[in-house]
């Protein structure tokens, strides 16, 4: 060997390896100005209460989308070093856990008073680590065209969706996979006890063709015919409703149980006065018309924020009054889900 | 080449000093610490050379900083002392490997607020500081003990003393080791966890021993298998189906006289530019239960309408589509570098084309089909977002563990004990490559110009191949057109007139007081999609590239595992390196999370095994004597390298430069943890439309995508070139037989 042809090498592994010392430190992360939200709602809805929020106080919100599941994976992954300042929005369930965890921190909203009951009772379930921002009732959703082509009558009831002319053509999730499923088969529980509620969904498996993975997908399968009824989250069809797609939504007759989309700041966020700002923006009745603003029809969780026209009446559906407390635990929730399992999930095609 | 032969010693020395002096400038003129992650509270490091180890481990109170000045220093006096000169290669053995493991452990052992295991502050007291992650002064300081380390190795006459080869070695062992192990192990540990951070065996055996895993209840009874029964047999099917149209392919673009062949090549690279879910979504449309084709079979022929979609045959088809592409890159490459000459000998000894065929050419495209079925089997193993969309009650391990990790269950430790089974059945599959690869060899490409005629294919496997391969084309282009049309649709499948709103809504410009204002939707994640992608498709070639080299053409002990773990990466789920990235990488001593760099580091190690496998497939055919011919004209092996194999490598590096630039404009589960508000990517903002239903911008932007990253794959086959190798066409030979 030459100490010519040495030189080449020294100059080709040093490219590659001044590639890698690049690669490790010459993109800095920007530094720890704007607040760092992680979003459970729609990606419109994040970028206005982003806006709204940056447009009154002047300070940048970094906002993510994400859902519910990878939002609580992400926050615990990142518990030793948090890197997120606010989890906004998502269902309750995973913000409970997030707060039994101890992933979130304690706060009492000078707006609490102004809140509805069920909001206040996220807050105390979660023992102050978080608070309700809307609800969203679960119910059905139908694909008009085909049900007047097939001339069957919309279901109304969870008793309807037995009906033989539903066969095979009902979604729901899995509630393995999926917050919304998990909502329903509690619902399903408190509503007809447990025993009666796995009678139920036994047999109501004959009627379903697929536990699809996402909780809102029986909605968009819904809306393309690909299936005639879903179990979802009341605003998922509606959304689908405004898409322009032939659907329908109905809450069933014999109660109904509902989420909290909830709010909850990060512990060891380094921008705590900032977060706090957020939050109560996040529950002011302006922050909270950014939903309605866009196309969102959650029911609004402080009693002066206006009520959007679309949204689901929560007085004309009969709700029940959901055991967040029971149902949100890991044990209960482990066992449910272990029966159901055994139970549905075995017999299923 | 100047100047005699030296003794190896004296060339040792400059080299080993380069980085020594490298080493030294890391530890006492940059800043040991990254300056913009997060900083400990106490006695904050301070910035430009200040900052440095030597500095702040003096005045700052990091005494443990301090000790990795003595393998410096010891490395300086065996380089500059003449007497030390012959035990020099140990001494930087010792020296390096020193260094090296001392910057690795007390980076792990003291963390932002003192030590970071709670056994250590019980031995030794609490720790009043702590520190922050690693900067560029610990990135050098580290870079040159591997260095120093390998040079010693050398020195010590392991691979015969060749000191690129030992120090590539152990640059890609080190950047595995830090980007793959380490992230992977983070997860896979959590596997025996009882749910409060203890390890039982007993919870481990009972998470992989689970009936849901491997029960065989489809047998024996209509009811579902198990999840690795249906993963492996998805992934031998979607293997096989791709292995055998790749080759169809390759054979009708390289030996037959078909026509439109830059149309079939730009086809088959289609789905692979395709953001998956729109293929999925394309398929429903065409294929569900209100889809067209559905609908037409309905109205003709009377075919019941169902949901045959929704299942094995949905996925199978889709993963097909996506994953044809790829083995046809291995493939085309394969096939190209076939010598014609062997075939024609066997014609010249009265071989039919069959027997000549099946003797000659077959055998010699076996690394090129081992490669593109071990790829497609782990690539549909991995797969997320086809199972996920059109999988309906059939589970395969992928959507499993992704469930494991964020559904409702939230169960990380079966998350990663159904990784492991994971890795276990990849593992299994480069086993059985390798046994029926066997240890012959491929090498085609020889130093003697090779002036045969490429033979014509037996008649048989012609028209297989015309078979397979044009109706494919076909449907892929049905499927394209489709995706492109319900770009400018209202609202696709539903009102099909025509509208440019969602390119607007996605791409408008306007013109502001300032100037241009990029008023669409879509310009922030698109602009950071081309920089992750740009940056990290050269990374991961030339990283893929070297790494093929050492395996194809360097002979070391532990070659087999070394292998191995280049392919693990890839054998895991998006979503479990995502998770395993912000586990490993979201503190000290490595703390990336929030930057454009966890993006790009997560897409070059993930994307690198694509590269090594059409390296390696494109390798093993080059005839070694090449490499032996240019060492003995006193080339050294760089030289080699860049004047004699990389130019016979194109096809390599084109498949591993489209594949990795697409790859990391086009994969999603990896990185949906890991993009910041900062760095969206198009990928992850497509599919928050796909979720809220609004189809129109997100196929809008995926068909801008399909036609960029078109442009993007014309203009590096422009740059990098084709391949030339000495071979004839037949065109000028007319006494060649007339296809028939």
């Amino acid at each position: 060997m030459t100490s010519a042809g040495n030189w080449i090498k020294s100059v080709g592994l040093g490219i590659l390896a001044a590639g890698s010392v690049i690669a490790l430190t010459a993109t800095p992360a920007k530094a720890q100005g704007p607040l760092t939200v992680l979003c459970g709602v729609q990606e419109e809805w994040c970028k206005a209460i982003a806006v709204a929020f940056e447009k009154k106080t002047g300070t940048a919100v970094a906002m993510s989308r994400k859902s519910a599941g990878e939002a609580l994976a992400q926050i615990r992954a990142e518990s030793a070093n948090p890197k997120t300042d606010v989890w906004w929005g998502g269902p309750g369930d995973p913000h409970l856990q997030a707060a039994e965890e101890g992933l979130t921190l304690a706060y009492e909203s000078p707006q609490f008073a102004d809140l509805q009951p069920w909001a206040q009772s996220q807050y105390k379930q979660s023992q102050g680590r978080s608070v309700g921002i809307y609800a969203g009732a679960l119910g059905f959703v139908y694909n008009t065209e085909l049900l007047a082509k097939r001339k069957i009558s919309a279901p109304k009831c969870w008793a309807d969706l037995l009906r033989p002319e539903f066969r095979e053509e009902i979604q729901i999730a899995n509630p393995n996979a999926s917050g919304t499923a998990y909502t329903a088969l509690a619902t399903l529980v408190q509503v007809l006890g447990e025993d009666g509620a796995f009678d139920y969904l036994k047999k109501l498996n004959d009627n379903v063709n697929q536990y699809t993975k996402s909780g809102s997908a029986p909605a968009a399968a819904v809306a393309r015919s690909e299936t005639l009824v879903g179990i979802i989250f009341m605003h998922d069809g509606i959304n689908q409703k405004v898409n322009g797609f032939p659907v329908d939504v109905a809450a069933p007759c014999e109660g109904t149980g509902y989420e909290i989309g909830s709010v909850s700041i990060i512990k060891g966020t380094k921008n705590l006065d900032t977060a706090k700002a957020f939050y109560e923006f996040a529950l002011s009745p302006e922050g909270q018309a950014t939903g309605a603003e866009t196309k969102q029809f959650q029911m609004p969780s402080n009693r002066k924020a206006a009520i959007p026209p679309e949204a689901p009446k929560l007085e004309a559906i009969r709700m029940i009054d959901y055991n967040f407390q029971k149902f949100g635990t890991a044990e209960e929730r482990k066992r449910l889900l272990s029966r159901w399992d055994a139970e549905i999930k075995a017999v299923a095609k | 080449m100047p100047g005699p032969q030296k003794f190896a010693g004296d060339v040792m020395r400059p080299r080993s000093a380069v980085w020594l002096a490298l080493g030294w400038v890391g530890f006492a003129l940059l800043p040991w610490f990254a300056g913009s992650g997060t900083q400990p509270t106490l006695a904050p490091p301070s910035p430009g050379p200040a900052g440095s180890a030597l500095i702040d481990g003096l005045t700052n109170g990091r005494w443990w900083l301090l000790p990795a000045a003595l393998p410096l220093i010891l490395a300086l006096v065996a380089t500059a002392l003449p007497r030390l000169h012959a035990r020099q290669p140990a001494i930087l053995l010792a020296s390096g490997a020193f260094g090296l493991a001392w910057t690795a452990a007390q980076g792990f052992a003291i963390g932002l607020n003192g030590w970071a295991w709670g056994w250590l502050g019980a031995l030794f007291g609490p720790l009043p500081l702590g520190q922050g992650g690693f900067g560029a002064g610990a990135a050098l300081t580290a870079l040159s003990f591997l260095f120093l380390m390998t040079n010693g190795f050398a020195g010590l006459g392991f691979m015969k003393g060749d000191r690129f080869t030992a120090g590539a070695i152990g640059l890609v062992l080190a950047a595995i080791a830090a980007f793959v192990f380490l992230p992977v192990g983070y997860v896979l540990s959590g596997a025996g966890d009882t749910g409060t951070g203890a390890f039982s065996a007993a919870a481990l055996w009972s998470r992989l021993a689970a009936p849901d895993i491997w029960r065989l209840s489809c047998l024996t009874e209509a009811k579902a298998c198990g999840v690795v029964w249906n993963s492996v047999f998805l992934a031998v099917m979607t293997g096989i189906a791709t292995t055998l149209l790749g080759l169809a392919f390759a054979l009708v673009a390289v030996r037959t006289g078909f026509r439109a062949k830059k149309l079939l090549r730009v086809l088959t690279v289609l789905p692979i530019i395709t953001p998956p879910f729109v293929i999925s979504l394309a398929v429903i449309l065409l294929f569900g239960r209100n889809g067209t084709v559905t609908l037409v079979l309905a109205d003709w022929f009377g075919i019941p309408v169902s949901r045959w979609i929704y299942g094995l045959p949905g996925v199978l088809l889709t993963q097909t589509l996506a994953f044809t592409p790829i083995s046809f890159l291995v493939m085309i490459g394969v096939v190209q570098g076939i010598g014609p000459s062997l075939e024609e000998a066997a014609q010249t000894l009265r071989a039919s084309r069959w027997v000549t065929f099946r003797t000659v050419t077959w055998p010699l495209m076996r690394p090129g089909v081992a490669n593109a079925f071990l790829i497609s089997f782990i690539e549909s193993l991995a797969d997320f977002g086809n199972p996920l969309i059109l999988g309906g009650n059939f589970e395969v391990l992928s959507t499993k563990i992704y469930f494991a990790v964020v559904g409702a269950q939230n169960d990380p430790g079966r998350a990663a004990a159904l990784g492991i089974i994971l890795l276990c059945m990849c593992l299994g599959a480069f086993w059985v490559q390798r046994q029926w690869l066997g240890k012959k060899s491929y090498a085609t490409v020889g130093g003697k110009g090779d002036n045969g005629i490429p033979s014509q294919l037996p008649r048989g496997i012609k028209i297989a191949a015309y078979a397979t391969a044009l109706p494919w084309a076909a449907f892929t282009f049905v499927l394209y057109g489709l995706i492109l049309f319900g770009g400018f649709t209202e609202n696709w499948g539903r009102n099909n007139s025509l509208t440019l709103r969602h390119y607007l809504a996605a791409f408008d410009l306007s013109w502001g007081p300032g100037g241009l204002i990029w008023s669409g939707r879509a310009w922030g994640s698109l602009f950071t999609t081309i920089e992750v992608a740009a940056l990290s498709a050269p990374l991961t070639a030339a990283v893929g590239l070297l790494t093929a080299y050492l395996l194809v053409r360097q002979r070391f002990k532990g070659q087999g595992a070394f292998e191995f773990l280049t392919m693990l990466s890839f054998a895991i789920p998006g979503t479990v390196i995502g998770i395993s990235y912000i586990l490993a990488f979201n503190q000290p001593p490595i703390e990336l999370t929030g930057t454009v760099t966890i993006l790009i580091v997560c897409f070059v190690f993930r994307n690198m095994p694509v590269s090594i496998r059409a390296g390696v497939a494109a390798m093993s055919q080059i005839d070694r004597s090449l490499d032996e011919c240019s060492l003995t004209l006193g080339a050294g092996s760089v030289q080699t390298i860049r004047r004699v194999i990389l130019p016979l490598l194109r096809p390599a590096i084109v498949a591993s430069l489209v594949y990795s630039f697409v790859r990391a404009i086009t994969s999603i589960s990896a990185v949906i943890f890991l993009v910041s508000p900062k760095y969206e990517l198009a990928t992850a903002y497509i599919v928050g439309r796909v979720e809220q239903g609004d189809f129109g911008l997100a196929i809008a932007y995926s068909s801008a995508l399909i036609v960029l990253m078109s442009v993007v794959i014309a203009l590096i086959q422009l740059l990098v070139g084709e391949r030339r190798i000495g071979r004839r066409t037949a065109t000028p030979v007319t006494l060649q037989e007339k296809p028939v």
